[in-house]
């Protein structure tokens, strides 16, 4: 027999047996269409949709093709953050739905996925900052979310050890986002593909799409380098091959790929104990279950597609480190990566039909995707099924930018590498 | 990385800032709505050779118009982008592609 | 602390050590002797030391498994307070007199470690398990669970504080750059040294010479790292050579620039006064020579971890460069002639060898004629198939060709696998290496441009071939930089053979390898068993094997495991090692500080600090300062008595609507603008039209990004005919002259102007208030007209003042009263604050600061930063009417989008709270009176607030949806953040003198 539920029984029985049950986590399917859906792109977003499809709207003959091994991109490279502390009333309710849906996700996929809600502080170091995060932090109650507003003091207590001595951008303050934190990024993948795995997706490895055939202005297959599989309606989640997957179609997209660097320092004993972002320059922190601090910043600001990046911005990202947080000075940075961004051009994520029929977008989320993973799944998992927007995904159209209805976080306008 | 100023020489990535895709050009005032979304949004996001902007702000502040594989980084040309502005014109080329 | 113990395993000089001298470092409280020339592990163990960690997951005791940065399992926390640096390998650290040490992840001690129990429930705590449970109750992950996991987690401590020695950043640009300093990278600086080519040659050891330094073996019968010294002074001759040692080039990036940690004061007490702890270097090197020697693989066999299994290759070294021992009964256990070659070392030095275990069959390799030279019993085809001995090793149970089993006493075991190329350079870039079958290693295939791998980094392995290897990586390189280098004369070398059968693992037919643990990464505890596991649970991709066991994730990265566990992976999948994968390795090539990489910026001078003219005045007045962008700026100016800053603030703003204050604006970007088609540029740049701006008028401009929504604005005077003096605000200075730049050189090529920033030239200070003109009238040269007719609002001038100091006349109002903006030189800007404050007094001038400037301009309802924020468009400004419709502009098409011109949209008003003692908050959010707090109903939000002693309340600008026609409505002023709300009337952005009468006075 075969142990197939996780738990800590389960877990205690397959040791007296030598681990020797355990069923592989996802079968190695090979493609069997037609489907009724096809997912290009074996990330976090496409397998959480792939799962939704499934479990909440009833899909059946469901694939996700992946062209190398599944969770390989953004969701395994990514710095673990979840968050819902947005500004704008488009993005908001979305990335609220996602926290709920973290909230639950463990238990419904029957996967520890390490969601850690330890807090999300954002610092900030002037009184134009703080306004901004007032609005935000407003904005978020607004919408059902959590948020609080720390004084310096506040700030100091809680994370004693930033630098309140010289720095050069004094730290006035944060909003902290309680709800949030982090979530083993690797797990949420393998968890998703179980769980949909289990209801019968076929996840298909090493299978790269290579074209898709249009009949009649309407999509009905994807040609892939293990021959062309036949669906109904396909989804793209390629999130950094976006655009090349889309020119396929015939589609030029309103994305930029861009590369942002990510940093693992050696294993610490644990001393921080939730998310940190400066606010006075490019950097944000947390440290793993593993003791491993994980830390980022600016993306390097121009396109590629080569999932690595250059001196200046790591230079960049431990000066920042080094303003906020004095004491690290000495730990050392293990390893440095880089990941392929979707940046759209106002900052915000794309769930929408395309102009060809039966094909469908996921794409545009910049560099933060992670935390969107549930709710981009579930979203992107109701326009298929339904052919209609998610209530809390209205404003992810691909015409706002025709109609100027753009969701502009930042403030910087149609230049992707400043989102 | 390092670019060749066609005016300073061969400098650091930290001396530049980035702009985006070199191959787009802005409409004429009265070309289409659609000529215009295009233009400020749409882009082709080549993974290959790249035609790109990116402006010499640490240095002679020239703007320049990059050609560079976006999967290895390996640059190609750098020329300066009044110069390519201005052999447009002259040729009325036009389009895209820059000879 | 006890006495210190005698060196009793120092059994011979060692080339690297200079045994004349004593050193007295401790570790763990008790103190040792060594000498200069040792590391902190070959001194540890010349005292006999074994034990000198735990591992991570089952506390495992460890000893020294390598004698280079490869190291996984000899980690401490080295020095303590402020420089404690957690993590630590100890091979890699020099010693030094007063050296302090502990070890980490224990407790209580080393030697008695309580989580050594976790070892008894390795069949639970498998790879994975946390991802199969934990999960109940849900909310239990943070209360319970999770600091129980964290408690456990990590290795070493960081400090407590801030480190402080100084780091610093250098560039350095070369023609040829070798990397590592064995046989092959020598000779090839030395080729490319001696054509004349710049050349860097970094080595991360103390001292050159690589292997030549851990081997016996002879070049032109000399001892090999005499060689290696004779060619270092060489090179230290030769003037565009560079030899620098401590320094690993641990990074390849982008157009040959390299990443280098140069380790100038690690191996003393403390840096000297003003000396870096740690230089990071970028290394711009038209070529490269990746001569980074190999790194020896363990085997992996049931408790292969014991204290005193080591590395073959690292036995040598301890003898020969550190004249120690690890041990005094040995036993080999090789695939490999290298490795042979660690028994008649240690016969040589009189260590007894037990056995050799050789995994060749009988006949390969020269097994049998060394282990009979040696004494030792031989088994050819055979394994080590357990090892005994709880914290260090006691015996082997060796087997035979035929499977026959003896146990075999031993405190030594020495291991190799066989050597990995140290190929990490060579794919940072994306180049993926290429199994080859024959060597049972990985090499570079297609290199970075620019870079040759060579010596060992390229899998040859005999000396005299690598020295060969080297010499024409290095003369290829240096010819094609241009320079004719030839070949040099190379040292004989003694030939060997490495006649390698592949040899991962012991594991296959072993008993005993069922029940005990064979470690594949020693550091993260990652056992053949648990890549069984991943891999029947479906983890077969090497990156999903990585992931799920955390195998090669520790701080070696992987260093000595990664190629083992690819190998049983694939033994277990039935696939080759290519089909299998390989990962990429990630830089850096070694761990480096991150401070190392910060440099000096940290701190105070984490940025630059800009300092506008006037600072110094504003310091002596007491000035309160804040920082706007880089700029530091004065932000009030407090008098003795004023209680607080708003008392102050209040005051200020008094004096200018009552008076006269100045206020030094310098920080404004100012851009001149020279050509016969400026005035054709700048109604291209912004909205509004500029071709019939006069000579020696200003106007107020708004631009756009081509999006359509408001990028800046400022105001730009006519200066001459064809000469023009643009402000930006101080936030975009650098971003609108890249615009201007991007417009001219990009879109409009064909336009005849010219700029650049003048915003560090002309100290530029604003005079506001209603005896401004009287103030300045005492200051510009008599022959200029003030008078309002002579010089209305809105009018600019060149002029002298001071008689005569050239000088910028702007009649310009943020305050909305009669107002003047003047500049200067930038070197007399101090000079005219403090003549100011001379000729203003009897006027009652007083400086204000920037939260004056901030009132005023909200009282006057013009928009500034809150307002910009790059998300609103001119219709929200409420100037939408400025949009010319007669041109084309920046933004001109976009903007006329339905979004952008929706009269829904939140547009800009002005708001008083109904009780004028509530306070406002900017940031917090407006709904209609007696809506619910949700989303459904905000429909605005809070910009701009201040305490207006003109109008005696709190006032504030904002964006509310259809705010101008909602004008006398009252609304809730929801921060929600405090639980508070306000009721607050909707009323005009302009708060005082809404005619603007006092402007043209």
């Amino acid at each position: 027999m075969q142990t197939n539920r996780y738990s800590l029984f389960s877990l205690l029985w397959e040791a007296c047996r030598g681990n020797t049950g355990w069923k592989p986590a996802w079968r190695k399917a090979e493609p069997s269409g037609p489907y009724d859906f096809i997912i290009v792109g074996g990330g976090g977003h496409g397998l959480a949709t792939a799962y939704y499809l499934a479990k909440r709207y009833g899909g059946k003959r469901i694939a996700v093709v992946e062209k190398g091994w599944i969770g390989g991109g953004n969701v395994g490279r990514n710095t673990t953050i979840v968050r819902s502390n947005y500004l704008l009333p488009g993005n908001e309710p979305f990335y609220e739905c996602s926290m709920k849906l973290w909230e639950g996700l463990e238990q419904d996929i029957n996967y520890n996925a390490m969601v850690s809600q330890r807090g999300v502080l954002n610092l900030f170091h002037n009184d134009a900052q703080r306004a901004a995060y007032i609005r935000r932090g407003n904005s978020m109650i607004l919408h059902g979310a959590d948020a609080v507003l720390l004084d310096a003091e506040a700030v100091r207590e809680k994370i004693p050890f930033l630098n309140f001595n010289d720095a050069r951008f004094p730290i006035k303050g944060g909003l902290l986002q309680p709800r949030g934190g982090t979530v083993r990024h690797d797990a949420v993948a393998w968890g998703y593909a179980r769980a949909a795995d289990r209801l019968g997706v076929d996840i298909i490895e090493n299978c790269e799409m290579t074209g898709l055939r249009i009949e009649q202005g309407r999509a009905v297959g994807i040609e892939t380098t293990k021959g062309f599989i036949a669906a109904g309606k396909i989804g793209l989640a390629c999130a950094g091959n976006s655009s090349r997957v889309a020119a396929m179609a015939g589609l030029r997209l309103p994305i930029e790929s861009h590369v942002l660097q990510a940093f693992v320092s050696e294993g610490l004993k644990p001393f921080i104990d939730c998310v940190v972002t400066f606010g006075a320059g490019h950097f944000y922190i947390s440290q793993s279950d593993k003791g491993g601090l994980v830390f980022g910043g600016d993306i390097d600001g121009y396109n590629s597609y080569a999932q690595r990046g250059n001196l200046p911005v790591i230079e960049d990202v431990c000066e920042g480190g080094m303003a906020l947080m004095p004491r690290i000075g000495r730990v050392r940075l293990l390893r440095h990566w880089g990941g392929l961004m979707d940046m759209s051009m106002d900052g915000s994520p794309i769930i929408d039909h395309t102009p060809v029929d039966g094909l469908y977008l996921n794409a545009g989320w910049c560099y933060g995707g992670f935390k969107a993973t549930p709710a981009s799944g579930l979203c992107f998992a109701h326009l298929l099924a339904r052919d209609e927007p998610h209530p809390v995904a209205t404003a992810y159209r691909l015409d706002r930018f025709a109609r100027g209805a753009v969701i502009d976080e930042k403030g910087m306008g149609a230049q992707p590498n400043l989102h | 990385m390092r670019l060749t100023c066609p005016s300073c020489g061969s400098r650091g990535l930290e001396e530049f800032t980035y702009r985006g895709d070199a191959s787009v050009r802005r409409p004429a005032a009265d070309a289409s709505e659609q000529a215009w979304v295009d233009y400020v949004y749409l882009r082709d996001n080549p993974c290959g050779r790249h035609q790109e902007l990116w402006y010499h702000g640490a240095g002679c502040r020239s703007w320049l118009v990059v050609t560079r594989d976006t999967r290895t980084h390996e640059i190609f040309d750098v020329r300066n982008a009044r110069d390519v502005a201005l052999t447009e014109r002259q040729t009325d080329a036009g389009q895209g592609e820059i000879a | 602390m006890s006495a210190a113990p005698a060196q009793i395993f120092r059994v011979r000089s060692g080339n690297g050590v200079d045994t004349s001298q004593t050193l007295h470092f401790s570790f763990d409280g008790k103190t040792y002797t060594g000498h200069p020339g040792d590391t902190l592990a070959s001194a540890l163990l010349a005292h006999g030391v074994r034990l000198f960690g735990r591992s991570f997951k089952y506390h495992r005791p460890r000893g020294l498994l390598s004698a280079g940065p490869e190291e996984p399992n000899a980690l401490v926390e080295l020095r303590d307070g402020a420089r404690r640096e957690p993590n630590t390998r100890v091979t890699v650290v020099e010693l030094f007199d007063g050296l302090n040490a502990s070890s980490q992840n224990r407790w209580p001690s080393l030697s008695f470690d309580a989580l050594g129990m976790n070892g008894l429930f390795t069949s639970v705590l498998g790879a994975g398990f946390y991802y199969k449970t934990f999960m109940w109750p849900a909310s239990f992950w943070e209360k319970l669970y999770e600091p129980m996991i964290r408690r456990a987690a990590g290795l070493g401590r960081a400090a407590d504080e801030a480190d402080p020695d100084l780091y610093e950043k250098s560039t350095a640009f070369c023609d040829v750059l070798v990397v590592g300093s064995g046989p092959a990278g020598l000779a090839a600086a030395l080729a490319a040294g001696r054509s004349g080519a710049r050349v860097i040659l970094c080595e991360q050891d103390a001292l050159p010479g690589g292997r030549l330094r851990d081997e016996s073996a002879t070049l032109d019968g000399k001892a090999g790292w005499q060689w290696a010294e004779q060619v270092r002074q060489e090179l230290a001759g030769m003037p565009e050579v560079r030899v620098m040692t401590r320094t690993c080039v641990f990074g390849a990036y982008d157009g040959g620039t390299y990443g280098a940690l140069e380790r100038v004061a690690d191996h003393v007490a403390l840096p000297k006064d003003g000396q870096p702890r740690q230089r990071l270097w970028r290394i711009v090197a038209r070529e490269c020579v990746m001569a980074t020697g190999a790194i020896e693989r363990p085997v992996v066999f049931p408790n292969n971890d014991r204290p005193g299994v080591m590395l073959a290759g690292a036995v040598r070294t301890y003898l020969n460069r550190f004249g120690v021992s690890p041990g005094r009964k040995a036993v080999l256990y090789i695939c490999n002639d290298d490795g042979l070659r660690t028994a008649l070392d240690l016969r040589r030095a009189g260590v007894a060898i037990a056995a050799i275990v050789d995994s060749r069959p009988a006949g390969v390799g020269g097994g049998a004629q060394v282990a009979s030279q040696c004494g030792a019993a031989f088994f050819p085809g055979g394994a080590i198939a357990d090892c005994y001995g709880h914290s260090g090793v006691k015996a082997v149970l060796v087997r035979d060709a035929s499977g026959k089993a003896r146990s075999i006493a031993c405190d030594l075991v020495a291991m190799s696998g066989g050597w990995s190329p140290n190929v990490a350079l060579a794919t940072h870039l994306g180049n993926r290496p290429v199994w080859h079958d024959d060597l049972c290693a990985f090499l570079p295939s297609t290199l970075p441009p620019g870079m040759v791998a060579a010596g060992a980094a390229a899998g040859v392995f005999d000396t005299a071939e690598a020295l060969h290897d080297g010499a024409v990586a290095g003369q290829r390189a240096a010819v094609a930089c241009g320079f004719a280098a030839t070949l040099p004369v190379l040292p004989e070398a003694e030939p060997t053979r490495y006649a390698i059968r592949a040899l991962f693992h012991a594991l296959k037919g072993v008993p005993s390898a069922k029940k005990a643990k064979a470690f594949v990464d020693f550091q993260n505890d990652v056992t053949a068993k648990d890549v069984a596991l991943a891999a029947r649970e479906g983890f077969v991709s090497v990156e999903h094997l990585k992931r799920y066991t955390t195998l090669g994730m520790a701080t070696d990265q992987g260093k000595t495991s990664n190629i083992n566990a690819l190998a049983l992976l694939a033994e277990i999948t039935e696939r080759t090692i290519p089909q299998t994968g390989t990962t990429l390795i990630r830089p850096p090539v070694q761990p480096v500080a991150i401070e190392a990489l910060a440099g000096p910026h940290r701190g105070t001078h984490f940025k630059p600090t800009r300092l506008p003219p006037t600072h110094q005045w504003a310091e002596e007045q007491g000035a309160v300062f804040t920082a706007n962008g880089l700029w530091m700026r004065a932000q009030w100016f407090p008098r003795s008595g004023e209680t607080d800053w708003l008392e102050t603030v209040s005051r200020e703003v008094r004096t200018v609507r009552e008076a006269v204050g100045f206020c030094d604006v310098t920080t404004l970007g100012k851009i001149d603008i020279q050509g016969p088609d400026a005035a054709e540029f700048l109604n291209r740049i912004y909205v509004n039209a500029w071709l019939k701006l006069a000579v020696g008028r200003v106007r107020y401009g708004l631009m756009l990004r081509e999006d359509g929504f408001a990028y800046d604005d400022g105001t730009t005077a006519r200066l001459g005919e064809n000469h023009y003096v643009m402000t930006t605000t101080t936030a975009n200075a650098g971003g609108v002259m890249a615009h201007l730049e991007f417009c001219h050189q990009w879109l409009w090529p064909e336009l005849d102007v010219q700029f650049i920033s003048v915003t560090d030239e002309w100290a530029q200070i604003a005079v506001a208030g209603p005896k401004s003109r009287a103030v300045l009238e005492k200051i510009v040269d008599a022959s200029f007209d003030l008078s309002n007719e002579a010089f209305p609002y809105m009018a600019a001038a060149e002029l002298t003042v001071c008689g005569g100091v050239a000088a910028r006349l702007f009649r310009l109002s943020f305050s909305g009263e009669l107002a003047y903006e003047l500049a200067v030189p930038a070197r007399y800007g101090d000079a005219l604050a403090r003549l100011l404050m001379k000729v203003g007094e009897p006027f009652g001038i007083a400086p204000y600061g920037t939260e004056a400037l901030g009132v005023l301009r909200i009282e006057k309802g013009h928009p500034a930063g809150p307002e910009l924020n790059g998300q609103t468009t001119a219709h929200d400004l409420g100037m939408g009417r400025l949009l010319s419709t007669k041109k084309d502009f920046i933004g001109s098409r976009m903007a006329q989008r339905p979004a952008l011109t929706d009269p829904a949209r939140p547009t800009l008003i002005g708001i008083q709270p109904v009780n004028p003692e509530d306070m406002l908050v900017a940031g917090s959010h407006l709904l209609p009176q007696g809506a619910s707090a949700t989303a459904t109903s905000d429909q605005g939000w809070l910009s701009s607030v201040a305490w207006s002693p003109s109008v005696g309340s709190w006032i504030g600008l904002g964006f509310l949806t259809n705010g101008p026609a909602r004008k006398g409505e009252i609304v809730s002023v929801h921060n929600l953040l405090a639980g508070t709300i306000i009721a607050a009337r909707i009323v005009d952005p302009v708060f005082v003198d809404p005619k603007g009468e006092r402007l043209h006075g």
